[in-house]
């Protein structure tokens, strides 16, 4: 028996320990993460910390419509953010369309990565015509204005959450497979992956267990900038009038309700959602940004 | 073969590498422009056998197809030609589970090891893979074998990230016999790691030779590797087996011009100050190697008929083959 010799390991900070303080070393990224949290937090719990039920139509008064900030109700209560031209609480309406927003776009965020990782692996594992039928439709996706395709499916479509989702991840999978493929790529000739090979492991193992794993850095930075670009896109769509329904009213459906106030002076109707949607965007976008330098894989180990 | 079986018989084997063309170049070629496929002849009819129990080197410059040769003979890849026998048996009819008998050990221990995955799920992967264990067991087996190639089991739940490079080398030996071969592949496996720690993975592929009656074929560069551990080397020059000996004949009497040069140039604590001439040129592109002889544009001795014609291997002693056009001549006047 050959003799135990370097046997400790060597001490190392654990992973998320040293992606978390390279994070916090830009104060911009962490105030953009507590913020992210702070809207996240808002959207979740808006049905418990709004001071009013928008869709509860019985309990709008249309005497407090167009209701500058700060005034006050018959009833006494304060609309800090005013109120829309039925007597809606803007307050109420933002942390609702936030909502609104952040689930359309989170869910198709998360379908797209999904759907998009899968094909980008499946192309990049096993090449050939399959790896160019499959990128070929990403170029012809990419080509497109992601705008553009999400009206043509939603003209055919018709109206409805369920369907600007699948709007949205038509859009957006293209770039997830294209993420992915450049990742697994380079994993794929890793010699651990001929390692796998070796010990005889199916294709969906090596794929699954060995290459998807090392691949999910840079797919995890594509899809917080994609779940900013799907919320500006659900607002763009919504706000044509094409995106989700008015029962439902997200942020660009807000900002569209208080477009044709805006140079009567009512300015708070479409300013205010405004507001909340550059800041949703802004803050996911400066995050991505942090997470891809401390990611990088140049920059690890 | 008077004696038993080999445990590994190649028999002609090659590999060719295609770069296909691509759309452009297509449409190119059939305009009628001069474009044609890259094809790499890697591996280029090598031939030889491996007896049970016996260590082999295989020799060779960089880019001469030893590790290509290797990674057939491992199952990596499939030859484009020729035959591999395992046992006596072609290795395309084997069932998954028996062609897990010849495992490699790789070069570079930190691209070998998934740096997302726990030592201990590495180590007993092919437990799983190969259905050789309940899953209950694996633990236990994995802890084994980290025992057998110097490995504290309690470091099981750690990444390889956490471990030096000798001991992820002992976390890749460890995998390989996970499975239990009985052909381990050495491609460059110590070549990445210091001095020091060579010599103590050298001795425990030794140990583990004597134990679990291994054979091992090694693929290197390092010529005092090869005399360290070696009973027979074969020296690979572009794609072919040039020579073939037991190692004290092959260090004490080499034949073939290339390996001649090759054992000139060992560095040595004897001779100081003297220059080292290296074999003169390049190796040749694989993508259009020389015709004749693979080593004639380096020769020394290069005669017309090596431009022309392959040398065939031939036994020049017992057990000591070479493939060069110097033996026919001695051959013809000796006749």
């Amino acid at each position: 028996m050959s003799a135990v010799e370097d046997s400790a390991p060597l001490a190392t900070t654990p992973r998320w320990r040293r992606i978390a303080t390279d994070f916090a070393e830009s104060r911009l990224a962490l105030a953009a993460l507590v913020v992210v949290f702070l809207v996240l937090g808002a959207a979740f719990l808006a049905p418990w910390i709004s001071p009013q039920n928008p869709y509860d139509l019985a309990s709008l008064d249309i005497m407090d419509g167009r209701l500058p900030p700060g005034a006050e109700s018959f009833t006494g209560m304060t609309y800090w953010l005013g109120t829309d031209s039925q007597g809606r609480d803007m307050l109420s309406a933002i942390l609702h369309g936030l909502r609104t927003s952040l689930v359309v776009a989170v869910s198709a965020g998360v379908l797209a990565l999904l759907s998009g990782m899968v094909l980008g692996l499946v192309a990049a594992y096993f090449g050939g015509r399959l790896d160019a039928l499959i990128m070929r439709v990403v170029d012809l996706m990419l080509g497109f204005p992601a705008i553009l395709i999400a009206l043509i499916v939603l003209v055919i479509l018709g109206k409805g959450t369920e369907k600007v989702i699948l709007a949205l991840i038509l859009v957006q999978w293209a770039y997830f497979a294209r993420a992915a493929r450049s990742a697994a790529l380079v994993e794929r000739n890793r010699e651990y992956v001929e390692a796998a090979r070796g010990l005889g492991a199916s294709h969906g193992r090596i794929l699954f267990r060995h290459i998807l794993p090392n691949c999910l850095a840079p797919i995890i930075v594509v899809g917080t900038v994609q779940v900013a670009n799907a919320i500006s896109l659900e607002a763009t769509l919504s706000f044509l009038g094409i995106g989700l329904p008015i029962t439902e009213p997200s942020l660009g459906l807000l900002i569209a309700n208080g477009f044709k106030y805006l140079l009567s002076g009512y300015y708070w109707i479409s300013l205010f959602p405004g507001f909340a949607l550059v800041l949703a965007v802004v803050s996911i976008n400066l995050v991505g940004d942090q997470l891809r330098e401390v990611l990088n894989p140049r920059t690890l180990r | 073969m008077s004696e038993t079986t080999p445990l590994l018989a190649v028999e002609g084997v090659a590999k060719r590498f295609v770069k296909g063309l691509d759309l452009a170049a297509r449409i190119g070629a059939r305009l009628g422009a001069q474009v044609r496929e890259e094809v790499v002849h890697a591996v280029d009819g090598a031939s030889f056998s491996v007896a049970r129990g016996e260590v082999v080197g295989l020799v060779g410059e960089s880019g001469c197809g030893k590790s290509t040769l290797g990674r057939l003979v491992a199952g990596l890849l499939e030859p484009s030609a020729g035959k591999i026998f395992l046992d006596g048996a072609l290795r395309e009819r084997l069932t998954p589970r028996e062609r897990l008998a010849v495992q490699m050990i790789f070069q570079d221990p930190y691209a070998s090891l998934n740096p997302r995955m726990r030592v201990g799920n590495i180590i007993g992967e092919g437990l799983i893979t190969g259905k050789l264990a309940r899953r209950r067991e694996i633990p236990d087996i994995v802890a084994g074998l980290m025992q057998q190639v110097g490995l504290d089991p309690s470091y099981r739940n750690r990444f390889p990230h956490q471990f030096s490079g000798g001991q992820r080398q002992r976390i890749g030996i460890a995998r390989a016999l996970a499975v239990r071969p009985q052909l381990l592949v050495c491609d460059e496996a110590v070549s990445a790691l210091d001095v020091s720690i060579q010599a103590q993975i050298l001795n425990l592929f030794m140990d583990l030779r004597g134990q679990l009656d291994l054979t091992y074929l090694f693929i290197t560069h390092d010529l005092g590797v090869v005399q360290y551990l070696c009973d027979r080397v074969l020296i690979m020059y572009l794609g072919r087996i040039v020579e073939s000996a037991p190692t004290a004949a092959l260090f004490a009497n080499p034949n073939h011009p290339y390996t001649r040069a090759l054992l000139a140039e060992i560095p040595r604590l004897r001779q100081r100050r003297r220059d080292f001439k290296p074999i003169s040129g390049e190796i040749p592109s694989p993508m259009d190697p020389p015709p004749g002889c693979h080593f004639h544009p380096r020769c020394p001795h290069a005669m017309a008929h090596c431009r022309v014609e392959v040398p065939v291997y031939r036994e020049i002693a017992p057990g000591h083959g070479a493939a060069c056009h110097l033996n026919d001549e001695k051959n013809v006047k000796e006749a």
